[in-house]
């Protein structure tokens, strides 16, 4: 199970062959983000454009994954179709665990297959496959055309593929892994569409010795109990993450209609986690090798002939997606949320961002900026069905509007106006209005996701306007979840793998050198995916807040405009100095 | 009494493999989701349900007389006794289970299910049960 080198295989995609390469370096970059990092400083070019041929998309698991619970993630690092510049995209799934057990730390694709094409690989094999056929596909009827060409390993395999916003080069594209989860953010669908890669088969047909003795069985019980024995996931098994729909419309925190507003008492009650638990909830799902299971599986059923005939659709749901395509957009049905939803899955769009975009458009329209020329439908808050076709739109790049809006909504608002309500800070926003301190740490955060530091969660406990230690926290918040993401660990589990555990998971698996790991291993990666970042083109004084940011009301009362500038200007200083 | 493992409740499985890693690490000391006594598969897809391929404590089981070395004992109950010193890993096993249950990997190493019960504290949605055996269990009958 130790390995002090990487095993990793890369795919020469426009000569359909391979290479198994051994690299050093697992004590400095350690794995996931880490080693993310160090293979896009070996395959990737600083200056070259993300769609170039010679651009790795790269694929990296960690020393715990698949030996602890909840040790399931995998990390997704490229130069993102948004900014052209580095980035990491996180997906649970079944993806880690087929990695390795394939024997593989890390799987790296350079060059551009000469077909529209399908890799599958496994501990002992390697084929590339023209699938053509597949062409605009969308990603359920890909799902199952790739299952039925993928003989055996049910259950135990991973299947990534991206629908036709991949393929269109959408700016928001994401990689579908395992139907119910994604590589969601920055655009990862359309790498792989750059590349001609439809999907990646990926078997777990290996296996490894555990340690012996007893000690390695004896911590896996001890945090599996752990995980499982107390309440402390409950709230990610039980209504899951869309529990905090409730929360923060209570908070004033929760973005509606185009974060027009932060909270609305009357339409929350149709959305919130309660209701798309006691409605719609079909059944929950896990990635594997995690027993919490958060994946929230609701239905929705469509009557497609007068006589009582029925489809089903199952669609996954969590807190951000339901904000996106939910609240954001006005709509106060939870069934019509999945609706939204389920076109979003279709075309493989980012769900946040693409849901930011349409309540954009919505609102634009209003003014008058656009017309339906643009929109080809006419939308309007809360109207489900619209948003169900411009979804679809947006996916496919139907017309020119919508081809640039894919590529961000503050590139569309450039040619027709509007930046000002343009729900950006640095990608489309996340679900969080909780105030200054979570504008600013999106905007410059590694990811621009919500999970780069808990500033959401420390806004909600802290009011007060105290610089220095708002600027403290997000620097201090970030190495600890740099090496959880190295490992590589879902983030739902950081109160589990405090520093103290993490150091004997990788003591008990031999790691000599679990100490230094644990103790610099976070910030050393942290600041190594900074510098990738500042190179490819991150200037912090580059990412301008739209005005809507500073004329809303959050729980602490109207944003603080000087507050916010003073922040964001101080974080960006701090992340500077990272790299100085 | 002797106990079995069964699988009464696999439609509230979430696909977790902690059975089958559980498995793996305890009783063949392997980190993997094939190399086990229980092993779970999805059935059309993750939009559809989970099953566990296991041994199903079949009486008298079909893969003991399948075996050339007397690898195999029939256990009392149901079930097997496996010794593997005996094992030539000709996979004769393999292919005399009617429910797919025995897993042969590339070294020819066999694995199948002890009737332990130790997987069965891990499922997280109790799935699973080590019970007492309830009246004989019967061989299952395959058609082709």
């Amino acid at each position: 199970m130790k390995r002090d080198w990487f095993r990793v295989m890369e795919v020469h995609a426009d000569s359909g062959t391979c290479t198994i390469h051994k690299i050093e370096g697992r004590g400095e970059a350690v794995g996931g983000s880490g080693l993310a990092a160090l293979l896009f400083e070996k395959f990737g070019s600083v200056s070259e454009p993300w769609d170039s041929e010679s651009q790795p998309f790269i694929l990296a698991i960690g020393p715990l994954t698949g030996a602890f619970p909840l040790m399931s993630k995998t990390v997704a690092a490229f130069k993102s179709p948004y900014h052209d510049q580095y980035t990491e995209s996180h997906a649970g799934g079944r993806s880690a665990l087929a990695l390795r057990f394939a024997d593989l730390d890390a799987l790296v694709i350079t060059g551009r297959a000469k077909k529209l094409s399908c890799i599958e690989i496994s501990s002992r094999s390697f084929s590339m496959k023209d699938v053509s056929f597949m062409k605009g596909m969308d990603v359920q009827e890909g799902g199952k055309l790739l299952r039925s060409m993928s003989a055996g390993g049910s259950g135990h395999r991973s299947i990534l593929r991206i629908g036709p916003s991949g393929e269109v080069g959408s700016a928001i594209a994401c990689v579908n892994c395992d139907t119910y989860r994604h590589f969601g953010r920055l655009g990862a669908g359309s790498v792989l569409g750059a590349k001609n890669i439809k999907g990646i088969i990926i078997h777990g047909d290996g296996g490894f010795d555990i340690p012996r003795g007893t000690g390695y069985k004896k911590l896996f019980e001890k945090i599996y109990q752990g995980v499982t024995g107390t309440t402390m996931m409950k709230k990610y098994h039980s209504l899951g993450t869309p529990a905090n729909l409730q929360s923060l419309d209570d908070l004033k925190s929760l973005p509606w209609r185009n974060l027009q507003q932060t909270s609305d008492p009357e339409g929350i009650k149709g959305v919130n986690g309660q209701r798309f638990a006691d409605d719609t909830l079909l059944r929950n799902g896990a990635c594997s090798g995690c027993p919490v299971g958060c994946i929230h599986i609701g239905f929705v059923r469509e009557k497609f002939s007068r006589d009582n005939r029925y489809v089903y659709r199952q669609i996954a749901y969590d807190y951000e997606p339901v904000f996106a395509c939910g609240t954001m957009l006005g709509i106060t049905s939870a069934f019509d949320v999945l609706n939204v939803m389920d076109v979003m899955e279709k075309v493989s769009v980012d769900a946040i961002s693409g849901g930011v975009m349409l309540a954009w458009a919505t609102e634009a329209l209003e003014r008058g900026l656009i017309t339906e020329k643009e929109t080809m439908i006419p939308l309007s808050f809360g109207n489900a069905e619209a948003y169900r076709k411009a979804a679809w739109y947006l996916g496919t790049g139907a017309n020119s509007f919508y081809r640039l809006l894919g590529q961000g909504t503050l590139k569309a608002a450039a040619g027709y106006g509007g930046s000002e309500f343009a729900c950006v800070l640095g990608q489309e926003m996340a679900g969080y209005a909780t105030g200054e301190l979570y504008f600013a740490a999106q905007s410059l955060g590694f990811r621009h996701s919500h999970l780069d530091t808990g500033a959401y969660a420390y806004e909600q406990k802290h009011n007060e306007k105290d610089l220095n230690r708002a600027a403290d926290f997000l620097i201090n918040d970030e190495p600890g979840r740099c090496l959880l993401t190295s490992m590589v660990a879902c983030l739902f589990s950081r109160t589990v793998y405090v520093p103290e555990i993490l150091y004997d998971c990788l003591s008990v698996l031999g790691y000599e050198d679990a100490g230094e790991i644990v103790e610099n291993g976070g910030e050393r990666i942290r600041r190594k995916r900074w510098a990738l970042r500042f190179a490819t083109g991150f200037k912090p004084e580059d990412i301008v807040l739209p005005k809507r940011f500073y004329s809303i009301k959050t729980w602490k009362g109207p944003v603080d405009p000087e507050f916010l500038d003073a922040l964001k200007r101080e974080y960006g200083e701090r992340l500077k100095e990272l790299i100085s | 009494m002797a106990k079995i493992l069964a699988a009464p409740h696999m439609e509230r499985c979430i696909g977790c493999h902690s059975c089958a890693l559980a498995c793996a690490r305890l009783v063949y000391k392997r980190l993997s989701w094939e190399t086990a006594g229980i092993r779970i598969h999805s059935t059309g897809g993750l939009s559809s349900s989970f099953a566990a391929s296991r041994c199903v404590a079949c009486n008298p089981a079909q893969c003991v007389p399948a075996c050339p070395t007397g690898a195999l004992k029939q256990r009392k109950g149901g079930g097997i006794i496996f010794q593997s010193k005996l094992c030539i890993k000709c996979g004769k096993c393999v292919q005399a289970c009617p429910v797919s249950a025995i897993f042969q990997d590339r070294n020819g190493d066999i694995f199948v299910c002890r009737q332990c019960g130790q997987c069965v504290s891990f499922c997280p949605h109790n799935c699973l049960e080590y019970r007492e055996i309830d009246g004989e269990t019967k061989t299952p009958e395959v058609t082709a």
